[in-house]
């Protein structure tokens, strides 16, 4: 009998240590090459901006509801009722859209890291903002302004997994990230509707779009460039900009409803 | 007797424990607490009921039933060592402990690592062969066990029912692995694969997925063969009959879970009442063979006691005429 359990125990083993990569809907990760040494700052004097839309054809599918019964706080917030997040389309553009240089920028610009730290606030048992962009190193805040708990779950690939507990209002976590991953998502293990998702970059070119799916990059060296959009469920999107000194160019990123 | 009741109880909370942890793993819940082993840095048995929300309410559940399991296993381990006058089975009392202690750690572990597909592979696994330690300390200090039955001389049948047992528990851990690395619905219909028989696109996961499904075929064929072989040559002896009936019946209960939690979209009480069910198979399964082990090795006994009793044979087997 024991002899038998001693089997079962080793057979356990192998199977335990398989451990496989899982698929996921985001776009290839951006490169981070590190500053050449005859990098030099941006000049503002000839740079000029990359604007657009991101719009969406074909059936939106709706947001699915949300029941928030399984915690008194967040259904009292949300007394009528509550959808998702993953489709906002205003007059056909698609809002929460990550758009952001991709390529094109190489190792030639310094960027100053801002100090000022992006937040996202936990409110009504939701992320706000649902999209948010963050450069390396950058400070992000984690508020919860519920009157309930939240865990915040960061779920990086190329950076670094955390979680951690926020069990009473008020409380604030500040998190920061060491290389590009877009999109890098957050989520709440104890509200398994609440979904955030960050947009790290390395450049200070980027935009989540709103206003009916408006977005503008400022302050483009002139260059080639690949530009991608990227949405939680419709995955990633690229085009190829070349800016010109002082050029405004005006791109439009048409995404499917599938 | 009373011995065998409490471990009775332990087995029947073991099996709850492995619900409660099906309902963690299935609502996406194992992360919601995300400090081990404090709750939110409360002290476990003091966290407020009022804070027990969303996902929370099964992975503190699932600690809780965990707590009450451990400490009945420590209990249930001083006890058998304090009236069990076979020492294999007070050795077995104290397997359990170190099973559950190893278990506890193992379910901190994983949340602390943030769900390493190999560790909560490892606690999954773990939790079944915990559940089968407990089962056989049940069953071995039940009377049934110690009363003498009539030995059975079918060597086959022991092979078969030992193949059966450690099928099952392989094709639980590959389920295990296929609910730790989310490939739960990497083939999203049945009883085909997208549309074919062999899935025509491949990736770890549709693999894991697969394997799991050839697993349930291969598992269900050694059921019915080691429950037909029971049923056709051993009719009359009731503690063989019954397991082996039962395996039929959960084995098809099994398969029709595992259609469902596909179907289903992963529903968590579903996907719950399949690990559950998994559970049950093996635990029936392991009835079945250590009832086979003992009964076989008793033949084995005899003819090894008539051979070596025999005058004939006595030089060769090394005994006294």
């Amino acid at each position: 009998m024991f002899r038998i359990c001693n089997v079962i125990a080793a057979l356990m083993l192998p199977v335990a240590l398989v451990a496989c990569g899982s698929g996921s809907n985001k776009s290839s990760q951006p490169s981070s090459p590190a500053a050449a040494p005859d990098a030099k700052k941006v000049d503002t004097s000839t740079a000029g901006s990359i604007a657009g839309r991101v719009t969406i054809e074909g059936t939106v599918p709706p947001n699915p509801a949300i029941a928030m019964s399984s915690d008194p706080a967040c259904a009292s917030a949300n007394k009528d009722s509550a959808q998702a997040e993953i489709f906002v389309v205003k007059d056909g553009g698609l809002e929460n859209v990550f758009v952001y240089i991709k390529t094109g920028l190489g190792n030639k610009y310094l960027f100053d890291t801002p100090t000022a730290s992006v937040r996202i606030e936990q409110k009504g048992c939701r992320y706000v903002p649902h999209v948010v962009g963050v450069r390396v190193s950058q400070p992000l805040e984690v508020v919860n302004d519920d009157n309930t708990l939240h865990n915040v779950h960061g779920m990086g690939q190329a950076n670094r997994q955390f979680n951690f507990g926020q069990p009473v209002p008020g409380l604030k976590n500040t998190v920061a990230f060491t290389v590009p991953e877009v999109l890098l998502p957050i989520k709440c293990d104890v509200h398994n509707w609440m979904h955030a998702y960050v947009g790290v970059v390395d450049h200070p070119y980027f935009a989540v779009t709103a206003d009916g799916g408006k977005f503008e990059l400022r302050t483009v060296p002139p260059g080639t460039y690949t530009v991608e959009a990227v949405h939680e469920r419709l995955g990633p999107q690229t085009q190829t900009v070349t800016i010109g000194s002082k050029e405004s160019k005006e791109i439009t990123f048409t995404f499917k409803a599938q | 007797m009373w011995l065998h009741r409490y471990a009775r109880l332990v087995t029947v909370f073991t099996v709850l424990l492995i619900a409660a942890g099906g309902m963690v793993t299935s609502t996406d819940a194992g992360l919601s607490v995300p400090d081990w082993p404090t709750t939110y840095g409360w002290n476990m048995f003091a966290f407020p009921l009022s804070k027990m929300v969303g996902g929370i309410r099964y992975e503190h559940a699932h600690r809780l039933i965990a707590s009450t399991v451990g400490f009945l296993t420590i209990v249930l381990a001083l006890w058998t060592w304090w009236v069990e006058p076979r020492a294999w089975v007070r050795r077995l009392g104290f397997a359990c402990l170190g099973a559950v202690v190893i278990q506890g750690l193992l379910g901190g572990l994983t949340v602390i690592l943030l769900l390493p597909p190999a560790v909560s592979i490892a606690h999954a696994g773990l939790a079944q062969l915990f559940f089968c330690l407990t089962l056989t300390l049940t069953l071995v200090t039940s009377p049934g066990w110690k009363t003498p039955a009539p030995s059975l001389g079918d060597p086959l049948l022991r092979r078969l029912a030992v193949s059966t047992t450690a099928a099952i528990y392989v094709q639980i851990l590959l389920g295990a692995t296929m609910r730790h690395t989310n490939a739960g619905l990497a083939i999203p219909d049945f009883p085909l694969a997208f549309g074919h028989v062999v899935p025509p696109v491949w990736n770890p996961q549709v693999a894991i997925h697969f394997a799991h499904r050839v697993g349930a075929l291969l598992v269900t064929l050694v059921i019915l063969a080691t429950s037909g072989h029971v049923i056709y040559h051993h009719r009359d002896r009731r503690e063989l009959l019954r397991p082996a009936l039962l395996l039929v019946f959960l084995v098809c209960t099994q398969v029709t879970l595992g259609a469902f939690v596909v179907l289903s979209g992963l529903q968590p009480v579903i996907n719950t009442a399949h690990v559950v069910n998994g559970a049950l198979v093996l635990g029936t399964s392991l009835v079945l063979m250590l009832r086979v082990l003992r009964l076989t090795a008793d033949a084995t006994a005899q003819t090894v006691q008539q051979i070596t009793h025999s005058p004939n044979l006595g030089i060769i087997s090394g005994a006294r005429p």
